[in-house]
């Protein structure tokens, strides 16, 4: 397995190269410009200069290889610096966005908090929710309960998050009043007080994202349950007087988990990426709401910066994967 | 009139009255929301509105815009006029006075070399600052003397008030800036998001594209102002996001560029938490045609080009027919309520610049259709679709992708159905339609469609720059890159010798006359630009905010330092 | 089409096996009537519906009304009839939705079967499936529609051009999910001993594969279908949302659900139809996904 994971690990390298050159070429090939947004009663020739101090009527591989450079020379040195004030990437242009001229890895830690905190407790929540509801709902297969859980899941992902979300505001917002629309991402939580104000403006966004996800995940888990369910080995355990719940719990669930760890390593990267119109809607303004409004702005360093650390993030989670099958099923082998 | 007098008197009173006796900081914090979030302060590095109006609560020129078009001193004693002798005899200089003791928020005064400064930083070559028009004509900028700018025109300068007027083109300290010339500009990350400025407030806290905190400036010039201890720029989400957020749940004082349906609007006024704003300026949503063919089969390189006029849309009577089919009244009533008005000018206004045009406001679909016979196009097979010798009268009709412009299209198909014309719709995206990619095929510039719509206007009440992109050299062709504001390829010399005299002229009723005469040319004259509709900016203030004067000249937050709390 | 396989003597008895377990699911008949409703409505609905002729300014008057004998859904903002809307935004949804459903789950399980099962293919296979997840949707839709419609059109017409590059694109681009979790299936179960002794018997891999492998993948597959008719229908709407869609005064569930989205407090039910539509379809797709599971499961079938 230590070979596995080591040879992977290097055939990961040229693996995201290729990826980031891709994804680069495809960014710049898209139509639209870095001047989309700029209002019409900036003449063109004014435009052009903006466009020449952006660097942006370079060649493609000028820029590609300068963004190479930057982010793996001038960003890293930049960091360090930052730690033990060093002076490596003096005087070193660092990754700057189109859009707003912005170091494009300080946009991302000013992001990065509130999509954690957001997206990653709805991913959790979603998780939380589904594998028990999953479990259940294939234990008791044409239950009420699977029968209700079924309907809730299917409303979950055919509602999209755009109408649900809204729908919510409506709801808790407006005519409850209980939930702010807005998300705050100044609130520091320092004391009981912020506390509850945070878990008020995280509510709405958590509940949106928590209903998809849990969609999902549970019909996964439940089909995969069942599958397991009738094999012979869960027959023979049953034979042997196991109890009820070491049977399912352990034998069946430890089986089943391979499609759902599969679901589950697709959706933690997508976690990073944010989730662009739930953000949006509720002005969390995390990674999701960046990478949209840069693609509309055509912020080429900073879709390309996202795009590639997205890359990396779905290379990883599926490595990670694939090491679990190992754990979960010792018949797997790679080698 | 004299009772009409009273009463404006007493509410102007009213409206000033809680200000003028607040004291500094007294009403806590004023929160805002844009639907568009702010990614910079720097107004000569962007150009985006959100982040114009932003900046304006910081930075501040030496006169402003109220919402009547009228210039007004910020950091200058008074305007300079001919008459006061601020303006040479010539019209070749105009010189500022500085007010005296003004301070930047971090306690140094200001002098009129941070004017110099301001002016070298947005016109270096290197710099590409987006406000680089407003010192365009500009030969130099001098400190007379530390309270005295002197601004030096090439030559007679009809409209002198561009270089430092309007939050477009507000000073910067130079101390601050003063590393972040040229190609340096954008690398300034500090300076750039938390400018110093004169204004009533300073920033304190700044995320890109979320978030801005500011404070009350303590060295702001009004010992008074402004009310308000804290304020907050939270962006992002949509425009009803925006507008609910300060109409239903009351989060927010403030919310700018809230366009929703006419019927979303009611039903959020009936909350009773807050009202909308609406100011006209001169943004006017028309249909272009194109005087040029977009025939996909002519080769790349000539279509939509001079070289090939178009077919069907190089007849007046076309274009009129396609004019007088349309019930501009229906478009405002479906798309913008009390956020616009039937339009035939391209300039509608401020008044005295607005032609008296106004011919196209009643429909007249029996009219449209004797145009169309006139001109040839008659259904001779029956189907419901004119031809002329074989050729069937289709047009292909583009706009951004936008909910009230698709229902626009809508109904403009179906009246244009009526008329017996075969239109094609279609709906691009924003980003990509007014990107101007020379690669894409679905640009604006490029038109390749017969008809496309979308909004445009003049940044200053004075439009003569404006007017300038009909003029026949301002064309996108394959040779400037499709670069070029003359959609339309509309060529007329008549229009390019009167738009010449409009820079010489300097008399402002004459200039006003050769505005509307240039309106008129380019509209009811020839009709290749269709106007629609006269749209306002709308924005939603809480009840609870008081001051507010909506502003279509200068930024909205213009006046941010007299908003208060009402109690 | 299963009806008649039900009907007619059929050569192969499998096949009348699992549709006879298939007819004692209600789940799954029920799934099958609704899907057939719908399908049958949005075809010759639109021709036993005419919405009756208005001009632009007496549409305008009847705008935003309720459900009524005249407007059995109700109109929308510019008057028109939205139970002749909804028949037609049908015809592209469900079309749209069950055929990109397809595409994406027989590229995805190829993909994911030939990875899991050769062990040399799995390497550049799984870093394409990377790729593709890591590649940025929206920059790729815009490219793929600036390189290809107009080609596309000038071959087959707008709106069929429209709509093979809408199926097109939102197949290309959501079939990764369903090959890692087919790949991820397929690795267990190749050893597995009855996969192990049909090797060892000397079974070729596609009669492995055919017999072996593929029904045992069937139930994760089923659950990515249904949520694949799902996304498909929403993925859509965003791609109308870009422009890169249908021509605007085309109705699509997907674009009606997002347009009456800003009219969802004065007008709920301009939003209530469409996700409605969806959420049907998304639950017949679903029951049917599970009869055919249970039907293809020899154990249950047995019982």
């Amino acid at each position: 397995m230590l070979t596995f994971t080591l040879r992977r690990l290097l055939l990961a390298i040229p693996t995201l190269l290729v990826i980031s050159l891709v994804i680069f070429l495809l960014v710049d090939l898209a139509p639209g410009s870095p001047m989309a947004e700029i209002p019409l009663t900036v003449p063109p020739d004014v435009r052009q200069k903006m466009i020449e101090a952006l660097g942006a009527d370079q060649p493609v591989f000028v820029r590609y290889f300068l963004w190479l450079r930057q982010f793996f020379w001038v960003e890293p040195a930049s960091l360090i610096d930052g730690w033990f004030g060093t002076t490596l990437a003096e005087g070193e242009q660092r990754i700057l966005s189109w859009q707003s001229r912005s170091p494009v890895f300080t946009i991302i830690g000013q992001r990065l908090p509130q999509t954690l905190t957001v997206i990653g407790t709805a991913y959790l929540v979603g998780i939380l929710i589904a594998v028990p509801i999953g479990i259940y709902s294939a234990y008791r297969q044409y239950s009420w309960f699977d029968q209700a859980g079924t309907l809730f899941a299917m409303i979950g992902f055919s509602v999209p998050t755009f109408f649900s979300g809204t729908l919510l505001i409506i709801v808790f917002a407006v005519w409850l009043g209980w939930f702010p629309t807005k998300y705050d991402t100044q609130l520091v939580v320092n004391d009981w007080a912020s506390f509850v104000k945070q878990i008020k403006q995280m509510a709405m966004p958590v509940m949106t994202l928590g209903l998809a996800n849990a969609a999902a995940i549970s019909r996964y888990m439940r089909s995969s349950m069942l599958d397991n369910m009738g094999m012979d080995y869960v027959r023979t355990a049953r034979a042997k007087g196991m109890s009820e719940r070491t049977v399912v719990l352990k034998h069946v669930l430890r089986n089943s988990l391979i499609p759902v760890v599969t679901v589950i390593a697709l959706g933690i990267p997508a976690i990073f990426g944010g989730a662009i119109i739930t953000e949006n809607l509720f002005g969390v303004n995390g990674i999701g709401a960046a990478l949209i409004g840069a693609i509309h702005a055509n912020d080429l360093p900073m879709v390309q910066t996202l795009a590639f650390i997205f890359a990396v993030l779905i290379v990883l989670f599926n490595l990670i994967a694939d090491i679990l099958y190992g754990l979960l099923d010792p018949r797997i082998r790679y080698d | 009139m004299k009772l009409r007098a009273a009463l404006m008197g007493a509410v102007a009173v009213l409206g000033i009255a809680p200000a003028a006796f607040a004291e500094r900081g007294t009403d806590g914090e004023v929160k805002l929301t844009f639907p568009q979030a702010v990614s910079i302060m720097n107004p000569y590095l962007s150009g985006g509105t959100k982040d114009i109006y932003a900046s304006s609560m910081v930075l501040e020129p030496l006169a402003g815009l109220d919402p009547n078009g009228v210039l007004i001193p910020k950091l200058v004693t008074e305007i300079p006029t001919l008459e006061n002798g601020g303006i040479s005899e010539d019209r070749t200089s105009i010189t500022w006075k500085l007010l005296p003791d003004l301070k930047w928020s971090d306690g140094t005064p200001v002098t009129a070399d941070d004017a110099v400064f301001t002016w070298q930083y947005c016109t270096h070559p290197e710099g590409g600052c987006s406000q680089a028009t407003k010192y365009e004509g500009v030969a130099s900028v001098e400190a007379v003397d530390p309270q005295t700018i002197k601004v030096t025109f090439n030559g007679p300068k009809a409209n002198p008030y561009t270089a430092f007027v309007s939050a477009l083109s507000p000073i910067l300290q130079k101390k601050q800036f003063e590393a972040c010339l040229g190609a340096a500009a954008p690398t300034c990350t500090d300076a750039n998001n938390m400018p110093i400025g004169t204004g009533p407030f300073k920033v304190t806290g700044f995320t890109v594209n979320d978030t801005v905190t500011l404070a009350a400036n303590e060295n702001y010039r009004d010992p008074a102002k402004p009310a308000f201890a804290t304020a907050v720029i939270k962006g992002g989400g949509d425009a009803e996001g925006s507008a609910r957020a300060v109409m239903e749940t009351g989060e927010f004082d403030y919310a700018w560029n809230t366009q929703i349906p006419p019927d979303t609007q009611a039903s959020m006024l009936a909350a009773g938490k807050g009202q909308f704003v609406v100011a006209f300026g001169t943004l006017v949503e028309r249909l272009e045609t194109n005087t040029t063919d977009p025939d996909p089969a002519l080769p790349e390189g000539e279509r939509s080009t001079a070289k090939h006029p178009h077919p069907i849309l190089s007849d007046i009577r076309v274009r009129t027919a396609l004019s007088k089919a349309i019930d501009r009244s229906i478009l405002v009533e479906v798309g913008y309520g009390a956020g616009g008005k039937p339009t035939c000018n391209v300039i509608p206004g401020p008044e005295g610049w607005a032609s008296d045009n106004d011919g196209c406001i009643a429909q007249d679909m029996e009219g449209a259709k004797a145009l169309l016979d006139e001109a040839g196009w008659k259904d001779s097979d029956g189907d419901g679709v004119r031809d002329k010798d074989g050729k069937k009268l289709k047009l292909l009709y583009q706009t951004t992708v936008n909910p009230i412009r698709q229902d626009f299209q809508a109904l403009i198909k179906d009246w244009w159905t009526e008329l017996g014309v075969e239109v094609e719709l279609k709906a691009i995206d924003p980003g990509v339609f007014f990107g101007g990619d020379p690669g894409s095929p679905d640009t604006f510039q490029k038109f390749y469609a017969d008809i496309e719509m979308y909004a445009n206007n003049s940044e200053s009440p004075d439009p003569e720059s404006y007017l300038g992109q009909y003029q026949c050299k301002n064309a996108p062709t394959p040779e400037t890159q499709w670069q070029g504001e003359n959609i339309n390829r509309f060529c007329n010399p008549e229009y390019d010798a009167l738009y010449a005299t409009m820079a010489t002229t300097t008399d402002l009723a004459a200039r006003q006359e050769i505005a509307k005469k240039l309106n008129d040319m380019v509209t009811k004259d020839s009709m290749i630009v269709i106007p629609l509709v006269h749209r306002g900016t709308l924005s939603a203030h809480s009840n609870t905010l008081g001051g507010v004067q909506i502003n279509a000249w200068d930024s909205e937050m213009w006046n941010v330092a007299d908003w208060f709390r009402v109690k | 089409m299963t009806d008649a396989s039900a009907t007619q003597p059929n050569p192969s008895s499998q096949l009348r096996d699992i549709w006879n377990q298939f007819r004692t699911h209600k789940g799954a008949l029920f799934g099958l009537i609704t899907l057939g409703i719908l399908i049958l409505a949005v075809l010759i609905g639109p021709y036993l519906w005419v919405p009756e002729k208005l001009t632009v300014a007496e549409a305008i008057k009847l705008k935003n009304q309720g459900p009524s004998l005249r407007f059995p859904l109700g109109t929308d903002q510019l008057g028109r009839d939205m139970l002749s809307r909804m028949l037609l935004a049908g015809r592209v949804s469900l079309a749209v939705g069950l055929v990109a459903m397809v595409i994406a789950i027989v590229f995805g399980t190829f993909i994911g079967i030939l990875a899991g099962y050769f062990r040399r293919l799995d390497g550049p296979l799984m870093r394409l499936t990377d790729m593709f997840l890591a590649l940025p949707l929206i920059p790729l839709l815009l490219v793929m529609v600036m390189l290809f419609r107009d080609r596309i059109a000038g071959m087959i017409g707008p709106e069929l051009g429209a709509f093979t590059l809408i199926v097109f694109a939102i197949g290309i681009t959501s079939w990764m999910a369903t090959a890692r979790i087919v790949r991820g299936e397929v690795l267990t179960l190749k050893e597995r001993e009855y996969v192990l002794a049909a090797r060892s018997i000397g079974a070729k891999p596609n009669r492995i594969i055919l017999r072996h492998i593929l029904p045992n993948v069937v139930s994760p597959v089923m659950v990515a279908a249904t949520l694949g008719v799902a996304e498909a229908i929403i993925t859509e709407s965003v791609l109308s949302f870009l422009g890169l869609g249908f021509p605007p005064d085309f109705p699509t569930w997907g674009r009606l659900l997002f347009d009456g989205l800003q009219y969802m407090q004065v007008y709920p039910e301009r939003v209530v139809w469409p996700g409605l539509a969806i959420s049907l379809t998304v639950l017949s797709v679903n029951y049917i996904g599970d009869g055919l599971r249970d039907a293809l499961d020899p154990r249950i079938r047995g019982r």
